[in-house]
């Protein structure tokens, strides 16, 4: 698959990366590389295979899901979560204006 | 009752389906263990992972998956006992992550149904679709600062269930029927308080239009963030009356997200959502899929309470109610309990009417619910008491009603104080009887030729001699025998 | 007096016990050493007063018998681990200056035991490479020169590997005696063959990644990297076990792995994969891999030649699993919280995004995310991340099915030694390519070490990784030291 300059866009815009133009097309050309690379997955059958998702599943997870009981075991800690804050304000983060 | 709306071309019918975010009721978060509770001070409320701090994990809250569980089954929906969490990507200045947990392809509950009580008693069934569970995000203030926003992240990671019905509704007020009926489930299952003013029930309507007769499913728009029953009725009016006024006049509708301004009395494209999102849903690799077996889910279903629907049934064969009056009873859980409290070895009918009729009247009065009524259950009970046992006429009865609203005192004690009791004693009614016929030998001489009529005036001659307070019944008995010619 | 930072884990562990020396004296050591070796740019952050008061406290816990597994002990923590009041980086500049309030359960377990933090090792950006070559903070250099190579000219600097390549280089130039690594590709195993140290990936749910910088969630695992094998296995003890703040961290006991070295290998049947001798395998990585069958064979083991029929598939499985997860994790480095923020005055909040992540992300960060978007979005979700995810689930089977047969594989860990660091690195495929014999056991999620086990003919160290099925470290240790007995590595010389 090559991706054009448009389709590169697009992506930036969702990832939310800006990419100058006038790199779109070198982005383009590396992208559409890797992209071809990986296509040689299309030559293995994966006919009634079922996804593996995460890292515990294998043919059937040796593992599940742990719960957690309902108790409040965290949180009160506003100076902490503002430490790293490029700008807080009256215990806020704050962001440049969101206009809804 | 069908709505209809009439135009140029043709008449149009709405289709209407709701998506509702109700918070579940839990201690902590959905998967960090900071409170999940309203009103703290600013990012008061926030775990590492609820601030999607780097390397933080997800672990849920076992709670609230028996609490969307307990939901699905309140819905009479199929419970998906393999489910999957997965990520929802998008930025947004309240969402740390820049991803929502949520669930996608398999949902922790599949279908089920809603039963609308209709105005005419009847009722109408309407389809749920699926109800996921999901994190909500923290809160954005636009209008603290000149050129800021301001984000407080104590409901981020709070659980939410979002509960999508199918497109069955087809009028603003059958949308507000399901909201109410659907928020009443949930109080009654205690898995969500309903409050929309604090959120905790939140509503986005999807809203086409279609020529009447037609099955077609035309393009619909998506009306976020509706925070009361009332908007979302008036929300989707104004908007089905906008698509219908777009297709007579030959346009086209686009598949937006819109807000609904209440001042104004319109919808408006949503700005931030104004280029298609792509949401790039993938299972978490944080999570494995969430499991659990029968044995956990017959457990909750052994904990269920009396749903409405059952309760409004049993309210029928059991007290003889009409449909529209045990609707309205069951429709709040402590409503019905109250009155089935009053009723117990009780006239039900009696005790409906005080209850729909006085007390409904004095809550509505004071804007109070049920369990803050200053009148108890018991406290009523014994008033229907004293009316049953003669103690109390029923225009006695509402006066004593009226104080014990004020000194929320016992009618007993209030009849007791003020003595107010009616007066069965024969003895004493006989003789203001008596006395009352020795003055008005012309009165009895007419009743005796036949005008019965007058009997009304006796009674009324006694009761004030009584200053009111003999047993209209006992009164008209001594007086029909006294008089008899 | 013998130098200090000749020591082995092992053997400083039975030294500050008989009171040798104390811990102050071990740290004081390495931090003199560091402070030497600058030049290999193997820290990003150096903590020596931190070091030297954990150093007191582990003398004083010495003295009066408390002492943890690894008391004492100076080591280094990749940077991609969370660690308290301390910055980190993840060797990125859009995590510059971030100090987490929290530590990381790894870290946390080995501050428990006693270890000694000397510094943030160096590592790829959000480790994301091979070489080291795309940390912000400039690339580490191999300690190791080559025979070819002018050794005090650029053209003599090697490459340490990557990601884990400050780890790598730290441990084998002696300026700590173990240090954390993460692997989610082979981030562990190959700086470990290219430094000539001994590395472990442990089974994918044996280390918590609680407090780890996420790269690909389903594939990151921690692991210790030292110059034993018994370091390897005495540093895991103390860096797994389960925690419940990790969804997938594993409730299991943690086996003592120390006691599993001496049990050998006789009767056990050991798999080599054909598929990992490609035409064109460089010949020194299949002499020395022939050797390592003989050695095993020697000590009892049987060689079975097996078939893992998709291993050609994992690399472009793994550049969709893994890009697709990062796009997501690093969603969150967004100028909001932590770390940078472009400051333009006027911009919006979303072109305050585009610019903080432009300028806060490398290129290879930004390329794996734009390629981990693009594979999740809307059209081509299904042809290419859930066919790599059933792919995966091949390739997990391939391994399935070959422990049915054998109860340890052994392949080369990487197809070259260290390659120069001032060459040509701008191709990412063949960049990629240096993890074509990690990456598999990667998206299996199965257990892998590389031991060091003899250098080619260019006098470069070379590895030999061992696999073994999930949850079986105890066989894979067994075979490494077999390994590491036989194989007499010339552990690097350091000038003291
Ligand atoms: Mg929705
Ligand atoms: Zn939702």
């Amino acid at each position: 698959m090559s991706l054009d300059e448009a389709t590169i866009r697009r992506i930036a815009t969702l990832a939310r990366i800006e990419v100058p133009q006038a790199e779109l097309e070198a982005t383009a050309a590396k992208l559409s590389g890797i992209l071809n690379w990986i296509e040689q997955l299309n030559e293995v059958n994966t006919d009634n295979v079922a996804p593996m998702s995460g890292g515990t599943v294998s043919g059937g997870t040796d593992l599940t899901l742990p719960w957690r009981t309902d108790v409040v075991t965290d949180g009160d800690q506003q100076e902490m979560v503002l430490a790293n804050a490029p700008e807080a304000h009256a215990g806020f983060f704050a962001v440049p204006k969101v206009v809804e | 009752m069908s709505y209809v709306i009439k135009g140029d071309t043709a008449d149009w019918e709405v289709v209407i389906g709701l998506e509702v975010h109700a918070q579940v009721i839990a201690k902590a978060k959905l998967f960090s263990g900071a409170s999940a509770d309203f009103g703290a001070g600013p990012n008061t409320q926030v775990s590492f992972i609820d601030a999607g701090m780097p390397g933080m994990l997800p672990v849920i809250n076992g709670y609230c998956v028996e609490q969307a569980v307990r939901t699905g089954l309140g819905l009479k929906a199929k419970i998906n006992q393999r489910s999957v969490f997965a990520r929802k990507n998008y930025f947004y200045a309240d969402m740390p992550q820049g991803y929502q947990i949520s669930q996608c392809d398999m949902p922790i509950v599949g279908e089920g149904t809603v039963y609308l009580d209709m105005p005419d008693g009847m009722t109408r069934a309407i389809g749920i679709e699926r109800l996921h569970l999901e994190q909500d995000a923290g809160k954005s203030i636009h209008d603290m600062h000149v050129t800021k926003s301001m984000i407080d992240l104590n409901r981020s990671g709070v659980a939410l269930m979002e509960i999508v019905s199918k497109p069955d509704l087809r009028s603003p007020e059958e949308a507000g029927l399901y909201l109410k009926k659907l928020r009443s489930i949930l109080r009654y299952l205690r898995t969500c308080d309903g409050n929309m003013e604090e959120g905790s029930m939140r509503c986005d309507a999807n809203v086409s239009v279609r020529p009447v007769g037609s099955n077609e499913l035309r393009t619909r728009c998506e009306i976020k963030n509706l925070n009361s029953v009332r908007f979302v009725a008036q929300a989707i009016e104004h908007e089905a009356k906008r698509h219908v006024d777009v297709y007579e006049s030959g346009g086209k509708i686009e598949q937006e997200t819109r807000l609904y301004d209440a001042n104004k009395g319109e919808t408006r494209p949503m700005r931030s959502k104004e280029f298609a999102h792509d949401y790039r849903y993938f299972p978490d690799p944080d999570l494995l899929p969430l499991e659990f077996d029968d044995a956990f889910v017959a457990k909750i279903k052994a904990t269920l309470p009396e749903l409405p629907d059952d309760k409004k049934a049993r309210f029928i064969a059991n007290y003889g109610l009409s449909a529209y009056d045990a609707g309205v009873l069951v429709a709040d859980q402590d409503s019905a309990v109250y009155f089935e409290a009053v009723a117990k070895g009780r006239d039900a009918k009696v005790a409906n009417n005080w209850v729909s009729s006085n007390v409904f009247a004095v809550l509505n009065a004071r804007n109070v619910p049920i369990t803050e009524c200053p009148v108890s259950a018991q406290h009523l009970g014994r008033l229907l008491d004293l009316i049953s046992d003669n103690t109390l006429s029923t225009r006695m009865a509402k006066d004593v009603f009226e104080l014990m609203i004020e000194t929320g005192k016992d009618p007993g004690s209030i009849v007791e104080e003020r003595g107010l009791k009616q007066i069965t004693d024969t003895g004493a009614i006989e003789a203001a009887v008596d006395a009352i016929i020795a003055q008005n030998a012309d009165k009895v001489a007419q009743y005796r030729a036949g005008k019965v009529q007058i009997m009304g005036w006796f009674v009324g001659q006694v009761m004030k001699a009584t200053q009111g307070n003999a047993s209209p019944a006992l009164c008209s008995d001594l007086l029909t025998k006294k008089l008899a010619p | 007096m013998t130098d200090l930072t000749s020591f082995t884990i092992a053997a400083a562990r039975d030294r500050l016990a008989k009171n040798e020396f104390t811990a102050l004296e071990l740290t004081d050591a390495h931090l003199k050493a560091m402070e030497k070796a600058k030049g290999l740019n193997a820290f990003i952050t150096t903590t020596a007063e931190v070091a030297r008061t954990r150093a007191k406290a582990s003398d004083a816990r010495l003295q009066t018998g408390t002492a943890g597994a690894l008391e004492g002990i100076p080591i280094g923590i990749k940077d991609l681990f969370c660690t308290e009041g301390v910055q980190t980086t993840a060797g990125s500049h859009i995590l510059e200056g971030f100090k987490p309030p929290y530590e990381s359960t790894v870290s946390q377990k080995l501050r428990d035991a006693g270890a000694v933090m000397l510094g943030k090792l160096n590592m790829d950006e959000f480790a994301m490479g091979s070489s080291n070559g795309t940390s912000y903070f400039g690339p580490v250099k191999n300690p190791w020169k080559a025979r070819s190579r002018p050794p005090d000219s650029e053209a003599g600097d090697l490459v340490p590997g990557g990601s884990s390549g400050g780890s790598a280089a730290a441990v084998a130039a002696h300026l700590v005696l173990g240090a954390t690594g993460t692997d989610t590709g082979g981030s562990i195993r190959q700086p470990a063959s290219f430094c000539g140290i001994v590395g472990v990936k442990p089974t994918y749910g044996r280390c918590s990644r609680w407090g780890i910088v996420a790269f690909a969630s389903s594939l990151d695992q921690a692991g210790p990297m030292t110059r034993t094998v018994r370091d390897a296995a005495i540093m895991l003890k103390a860096m797994c076990g389960h925690d419940p703040k990790d969804s997938t961290s594993a409730p299991l006991a943690v086996p003592d792995f120390e006691a599993a070295l001496g049990k050998g290998v006789k009767g056990l049947r050991i798999g080599i994969p054909k598929e990992y001798r490609p035409d064109g395998l460089n010949a020194d990585v299949a002499l020395l891999w022939d050797a390592g069958v003989q050695w095993l064979k020697d000590a009892g083991a049987t060689p079975v030649e097996i078939s893992l029929p998709h291993t050609k598939s994992a690399l472009p499985t793994y550049y969709i699993v893994a890009p697709a997860e990062a796009s997501s994790n690093l969603a969150r480095y967004d100028g909001l919280r932590f770390g940078q923020r472009d400051r333009t005055m006027g911009n919006s909040l979303d072109e305050m995004y585009a610019k903080t992540r432009a300028a806060g992300f490398g290129a290879e960060v930004k390329r794996r995310i734009l390629i981990g978007t693009y594979v999740l979005s809307a059209g081509y979700y299904d042809a290419y991340y859930v066919k790599a995810q059933k792919v995966r689930a091949l390739i997990a089977k391939d391994f399935t099915d070959a422990f049915s047969k054998v109860d340890a594989i052994l392949t080369p860990t990487a197809p070259t030694a260290a390659f120069g660091l001032h060459g040509k690195q701008d191709d990412p495929i063949a960049m990629y390519l240096n993890d074509v014999f990690t990456v598999p056991a990667s998206l299996a999620g199965i257990p892998g070490a590389s031991v060091p086990a003899g250098l080619n003919n260019d006098g470069l160290p070379l590895g030999l990784q061992v696999l073994t099925k999930r949850w079986d470290e105890e066989t894979m240790f067994r075979v490494c030291q077999v390994l590491e007995d036989a194989a007499r590595f010339p552990t690097l010389k350091v000038a003291p």
